[in-house]
């Protein structure tokens, strides 16, 4: 869900990778196996990368690779997106198909799922038919335990004539005995491998195929599998009666969404006022630091009301919410709520002509949307998945809840902090992103009745296993991914982007500020919406990344007039309020914030996805276009009334 | 009840059922085959979403959503 480098950089690779051994003698393995059955945790565990994993089917949607070392080889190990069979349809089951039928491969690494293992022997036995060497790695032994089935491994290995180890993926010991099971493999002979027995015919049906192998699978898993099956799946069913029930389905999203909402900004306070009081002190510091090297007037404005305001004002302000609003997300995502969401949310969609997995991908988006854009190649129709990309930039990112937040805490909310203001602060979020989600299915239903007209296509969506959330490695891996990445694109980009906007608002042409200029040029036009100059300005300028709209608004403001202390809300609201901000500013800045062009790495990702310009601008054209008729919409009928 | 149950989208939560064939082609028809749903396979109806459409059924050890449009193209051969 997160933006790293591995969703939308180098790492994230199509069709055809290429594969990176360190010596000539590493060998490469692919890891294959059915969407969720914890393929990337093994991999994770194997080769200490932090390929992101959640609890949803199609989590990998591009091949990433590894490298690790055992006593005797060097392994290169591809993680493959998951798949049903190799009778492969869909984009990403396609990847796994074609790098497996390569010849690339040295052996393959089947991960299974302990839990369902007689349909993963699907997988399993066409695997077997194509690879050469094969290792059988039975996942999630752990959660089978819990739900009372036992696996013989023994008997499993000696019936499908290759090495089968039993494993619980982030248990380091327990992968360690898939390097052993492949260094012994290749120490030995040719592997003779079960093989499936199709029905005599010159002509096979696929469903006979299919039947075939289904019916290989119960005779494997006859004897190997010992469940009480009674037990099994109560606690989901019973949870699932609550969070997709007729009654309390939807009434629960909404609340557990809004509860993450309340976390994000009650527990932001704090560590927010924190840390702009220790920005604050560190600018005295500078400044007195600055002053006693008799640094010149310009550069010393330039380098602390320009660089170091806007990059501080990022941290202190924007990072507080998404270090906890992240970490939040990825455990409804590592819990398998996810999927609900999809499952619950399929009826609209469908009322749209779009795939009920476009939920997932808009969930994703709240997450980051370059990340949402690539998940978007989960859905397999190219109609459908066109629908996903366009629309995935209508629901708030993670760089644009802060925005929110302190545009309704400014505004609509008064006194920062307590308890009671950051309930309603919450319960307005909440409304917006309401406001998302509906703008979402309305432009969905306008797209497949216009431009992308069709019928739905296959879907089938499968809703794992409720697990035991793994918060650590949460915590961890939200650190890593988020919180760093945050940090440091502040600094690649807020950096930069305070440095152009001092620039901007200090050269002047004709005794005005070139900021000033753009400004006044784009006047007119934003106060339609209810906006001004500057604001639009700064929504433009704040296209590498949404974190630092508010800091250019407010660089924009204070080059204008005198330096004020922006550390603190209260100061902040003034100064905007003597720029004339008023409530209904704030509100259509808000509504433009949901609905504008998406970021350059999100329209980037589209570029790739879509691997059509075209498209690409379509997909920045669409929300503005939304965005200003929104807002001119809202401005109107608030002149018409008052 | 008078009408009989043929299709898999008539399935009540809690009913279980056997699967006969499958009458659709293409990309639906094969991931339905994927999923495991041959001929003799039993399928529970576990829950219907709060749209009342999809509705989740137990496959082979999986919970699985399908379109009630989708599953009328699965007909059965009993209902238990």
């Amino acid at each position: 869900m997160g933006l790293t480098n591995r969703a939308v950089g180098r790492g994230a690779f199509d069709i055809g990778p290429k594969i990176l051994k360190e010596k000539e003698s590493d060998r490469v393995i692919a890891l294959a196996g059915n969407p969720n059955v914890g393929k990337s945790s093994v991999f994770n565990t194997l080769t200490g990368m932090n390929q992101h994993t959640g609890n949803w089917p199609g989590k990998t949607v591009a091949t990433a690779q590894g490298r690790c070392i055992s006593d005797k080889n060097g392994y290169v190990f591809v993680d493959l997106p998951g798949t049903y069979s190799l009778l492969a349809h869909s984009a990403e089951e396609e990847v796994a198909r074609d790098f497996l039928c390569s010849g690339v491969p040295d052996a393959v690494v089947v991960v299974c799922d302990a839990t369902c293992l007689t349909r993963n022997m699907n997988l399993v036995l066409q695997t077997l038919e194509i690879s050469k060497r094969t290792v059988i790695c039975v996942n999630l032994l752990d959660e089978a335990k819990r739900k009372r089935i036992h696996i013989d491994l023994d008997l499993l290995s000696k019936r499908l004539g290759v090495p089968v180890v039993g494993c619980v993926a982030h248990e380091k010991r327990s992968v360690q005995q898939i390097l052993t099971a492949l260094d012994r493999s290749f120490e030995s002979e040719e592997q003779h491998p079960y093989q499936v027995r199709y029905p005599e015919e010159n002509e096979m049906s696929e469903e006979q195929r299919v039947a075939a192998l289904y019916k290989a699978a119960e005779e494997i898993c006859d004897g190997v599998v010992k469940s009480e099956r009674a037990l099994r799946d109560d606690r989901d069913r019973r949870i699932d009666r609550i969070l997709t029930g007729r009654l309390w389905g939807y009434p629960m999203m909404l609340l557990l969404l809004a509860l993450v909402f309340w976390i994000s900004i009650y527990g932001a306070n704090y560590p927010s006022a924190l840390l702009s009081d220790g920005f604050e002190w560190i600018y005295q510091k500078l400044l007195a630091l600055f002053y006693a090297l008799k640094i010149p007037d310009a550069l010393r404005s330039a380098l602390l009301d320009g660089v170091y305001r806007v990059l501080s004002w990022v941290v202190a302000v924007m990072l507080p919410p998404m270090a906890i609003f992240f970490p939040l997300f990825t455990l409804l995502e590592d819990v398998g709520y996810l999927p609900r969401v999809a499952y619950n949310l399929d009826r609209p969609f469908q009322k749209c002509n779009a795939c009920g997995k476009q939920a997932l991908t808009m969930c994703m988006g709240f997450g980051c949307n370059a990340a949402g854009v690539v998940g978007c190649r989960i859905i397999d129709s190219p109609r459908e998945r066109m629908l996903a990309i366009l629309t995935n930039a209508f629901v708030p990112c993670n760089g644009r809840f802060p925005t929110l937040i302190t545009l309704i805490t400014l505004f609509f909310v008064g006194a920062v902090g307590g308890f009671f203001s950051s309930v309603l602060s919450a319960f307005l979020l909440l409304l917006l992103i309401v406001l998302a989600v509906g703008m979402t299915f309305g432009v969905t239903r306008l797209l497949s009745a216009t431009l992308l007209r069709g019928t739905p296509s296959a879907f089938t969506l499968e809703l794992p296993p409720y697990r035991r959330p793994r918060i650590l490695h949460i915590l961890v891996t939200s650190v890593r991914e988020r919180t760093l990445f945050v940090l440091l694109r502040a600094i690649a980009v807020a950096a930069p982007a305070g440095l152009l906007i001092w620039l901007l608002a200090n050269l002047t042409l004709g005794g005005e500020s070139l900021l000033s200029h753009a400004a006044d040029f784009l006047d007119p036009f934003a106060r339609l919406m209810g906006l001004d100059g500057v604001i639009l300005i700064a929504f433009v300028l704040a296209f590498p990344a949404n974190e630092i709209l508010l800091p250019i608004i407010l660089m924009a403001y204070l080059s204008a007039g005198s330096l004020v202390e922006v550390g603190e809300l209260g100061t902040l609201k003034s100064l905007l309020l003597e720029n004339g901000w008023t409530p209904i500013t704030a509100i259509c800045t808000a509504v433009f914030c949901l609905f504008h062009f998406p970021c350059s790495t999100t329209l980037l990702t589209v570029r790739r996805e879509t691997a059509s310009w075209r498209w690409t601008a379509f997909a920045a054209i669409l929300p503005t276009l939304v965005g200003v008729l929104c807002c001119m919409a809202i401005n109107a009928v608030y002149r018409l009334l008052f | 009840m008078k009408q009989q149950i043929k299709h898999l989208c008539d399935l009540r939560p809690g009913e279980r059922g056997v699967v006969d064939y499958i009458h659709i082609s293409g990309d639906m028809r094969r991931r339905l085959l994927d999923i495991g749903l041959v001929e003799n396979t039993e399928v529970i109806c576990i829950g219907e979403s709060p749209g009342r459409d999809p509705s989740a059924y137990l496959i082979r050890g999986a919970v699985i959503a399908i379109r009630k449009k989708d599953a009328k193209s699965v007909f059965l051969k009993a209902v238990l």
